[in-house]
């Protein structure tokens, strides 16, 4: 893909995300916080893509792997925390 | 196997499903959905990528891979599944730390990529060797920044008093390791050269100022200055000769230093926007990544975050009155101006529980002001319990005022509260709680201090001036539970707890609703 389109994605992405996170209330920053770092964990695929890679120096595959077990924690345990904040909002 | 077609696809159905889990987030009924389509997403585009074409065309063992991940997960819900809620903050500030250190990982391991192990001269593009730069530099902020925000919110940075064991071995422990890390890679890898020192002087630097046992001292805004120019020149040097692996992590290492000197000086009440900034950080960090990558779905979902960070960061700005550069070089103190405690406390007059309990019997509406102290002394429950029984012993209406910075993070006494069953309907904003404070009876404030200091209001000099605060002034009675008259973040005295209907209760606030709730039984 070039770069311009990449840009162009990353631009509108960013007032997409404007528009939607402006609308969740304060009671609901802290599991917005949490879910929206687990969301950010996404660099486990660019992570997983270049620790499968046999081209690379195995000492540069073993960071990209250290890379997956990090961003592993930040996704299972991020959606796994908002998961447990956001049912205490939900019991009446 | 899938073709890079459907991998594609698959990427964006997660970005779709990512945009509805944040959407979602707009109400308490419909978040659990939000945070599931989140759930969603993420394992779509993880098996995508594991099944696809590009995975499978590495050709190296998938199992290692497969280990990390496993490890990873369960490390997560383990600590996901153990953390209290009081503690949110710190698992919170942690977490986009680990993001953070992904991201540089997956640079460094990209640039090896592109160079095939630093040895074979450059293979990727201009765009490409930007986007590997913003990943480490902005990731390695990210993960230093995270860490002393970790460290700050467990309290053992930047203390005078003795550790516990475990926070004394995280201290030193992490220290150990990132100057292991410097001196073995400056002495056992390739030729020693003029990036190595600079890795070793800017891994000292950070060792030495996390060491240090209080938030400021001089010379800490000049390593801020001199850490964010060097960490910009270097990012231009690494992005023109991207194959100098040593010149990398000089980078990696000098925009540590930045990330510790900015998290640092920032404490208490301030921790908030810190939090929410970072968050954001994580966030383009990833995007950076995506960009490594040439890989949408991390770019979207990049944003999103980077996006969600800093309305948060605003928010948490505004409802200080400061602007970011204000918080990140400015001390909070008081001032010259600033009166003298003694003076204002003149008039202070203290309480009893049994006296609580009798205004409380007379009470129609009672507002409840949460702060930190509520949460250090877990006093949520407490706080609910009496809260439920005035609605059901005296058919009181019973409400809480949150204010936006209230806490270590953003919607921190929300969660607190809703973990003790509070319904969220009760839950009011500022605004909302202050356009009819003045028919409230009596106000409790829990563990609060400046954000409801009338001097916000009346005095242009304070430090707070201009802070928007909840009135609990205007209320009929007030009520500070406090355990002494110190002073909050903003180390100013606060005229409230001397007013003609204000009471102060002198206790832990535990303790103190405990005592409450036994007196109103007898009433």
């Amino acid at each position: 893909m070039d770069i311009i389109s990449l840009l162009t994605v990353f631009v509108l992405a960013i007032f997409v995300g404007f528009e939607v996170i402006t609308k969740v209330p304060p009671t609901l920053h802290t599991p917005l916080m949490s879910g929206s770092n687990a969301i950010s964990g996404i660099t486990l695929i660019g992570a997983l893509i270049l620790a499968s890679s046999a081209a690379l120096h195995p000492a540069a595959r073993l960071l990209a792997g250290v890379a997956v077990g990090f961003a592993s924690i930040n996704v299972v345990g991020g959606f796994f925390v908002t998961g447990r904040m956001l049912k205490m909002f939900q019991r009446k | 196997m899938l073709s890079q077609a459907v991998v594609n696809i698959a990427y964006l159905l997660a970005a779709v499903l990512f945009i509805l889990d944040l959407k979602w987030m707009a109400h308490p009924r419909t978040a659990v959905r939000g945070n599931h389509a989140g759930m969603l997403g993420m394992g779509i585009a993880v098996l995508a990528t594991v099944l696809g074409e590009e995975f499978a065309a590495g050709g190296f063992s998938a199992m290692p891979v497969i280990i990390g991940v496993v490890i990873g997960a369960a490390i997560g819900a383990v600590s996901a599944m153990r953390v209290q809620m009081t503690k949110m903050p710190e698992m919170v500030g942690i977490f986009n730390g680990f993001g953070g250190i992904a991201s540089v990982l997956v640079a460094a391991a990209a640039i090896a990529a592109a160079t095939t192990a630093w040895t074979h001269g450059w293979a990727g593009g201009t765009q490409e060797k930007i986007a590997i730069v913003a990943s480490a530099l902005i990731g390695s902020v990210t993960f230093f920044g995270s860490y002393v925000a970790f460290g700050k919110l467990a309290e053992f940075l930047a203390v005078k008093w003795k550790l516990y064991p475990w926070q004394r071995a995280v201290k030193l422990g992490f220290n150990v390791v990132i100057i292991a890390s410097a001196l073995a890679y400056a002495f056992l890898r390739g030729d020693f050269d003029v990036w190595k020192i600079v890795i070793i002087v800017s891994t000292l630097v950070m060792a030495w100022i996390l060491m240090a046992k209080k938030d400021t001292f001089p010379g800490l805004n000049q390593i801020k200055l001199v850490s964010a120019l060097a960490s910009l020149a270097l990012a231009i040097l690494v992005a023109l000769n991207p194959g100098e692996e040593s010149m990398f992590f000089a980078l990696v290492a000098v925009a540590g230093v930045l990330g510790v000197g900015l998290t640092f000086s920032i404490g208490g009440a301030d921790m908030p926007v810190v939090i929410a900034l970072l968050n954001s950080y994580s966030g383009l960090a990833a995007a950076a990544t995506g960009f490594v990558m040439n890989n949408n779905v991390l770019i979207i979902s990049g944003s999103l975050v980077g996006a969600s960070g800093i309305i948060l960061t605003n928010i948490m700005c505004k409802a200080m009155n400061r602007s970011l550069v204000n918080v990140i070089f400015a001390q909070m103190g008081p001032t010259a101006d600033t009166p003298d405690a003694d003076e204002v406390y003149k008039s202070v007059k203290s309480t009893s529980a049994d006296e609580i309990a009798m205004m409380l019997e007379m009470a129609q509406k009672v507002c409840i002001i949460p702060g930190y102290g509520m949460a250090v002394a877990q006093a949520q429950h407490a706080v609910r319990d009496l809260a439920g029984l005035l609605e059901s012993k005296f058919g009181a209406e019973v409400e809480y005022a949150v204010h936006p910075v209230a806490g270590r993070m953003p919607g921190h006494m929300n969660v607190l509260l809703a973990e003790a069953n509070v319904p969220y309907e009760e839950l009011k904003e500022m605004d909302e709680s202050n356009a009819t404070m003045d028919s409230v009876d009596v106000a409790i404030v829990v563990g609060a201090n400046d954000v409801v200091n009338p001097v916000a209001r009346t005095d242009p000099t304070s430090p707070i001036a201009g802070m928007p605060i909840i009135d609990v002034d205007k209320a009929r009675t007030v009520i500070v539970i406090k355990r002494s008259l110190s002073p909050g973040f903003a180390g100013i005295p606060n005229p409230l707890f001397a007013l003609d209907n204000s009471l102060m209760f002198f206790n832990d606030a535990k303790k103190a609703f405990t005592d409450i709730i036994a007196a109103v039984k007898e009433v």
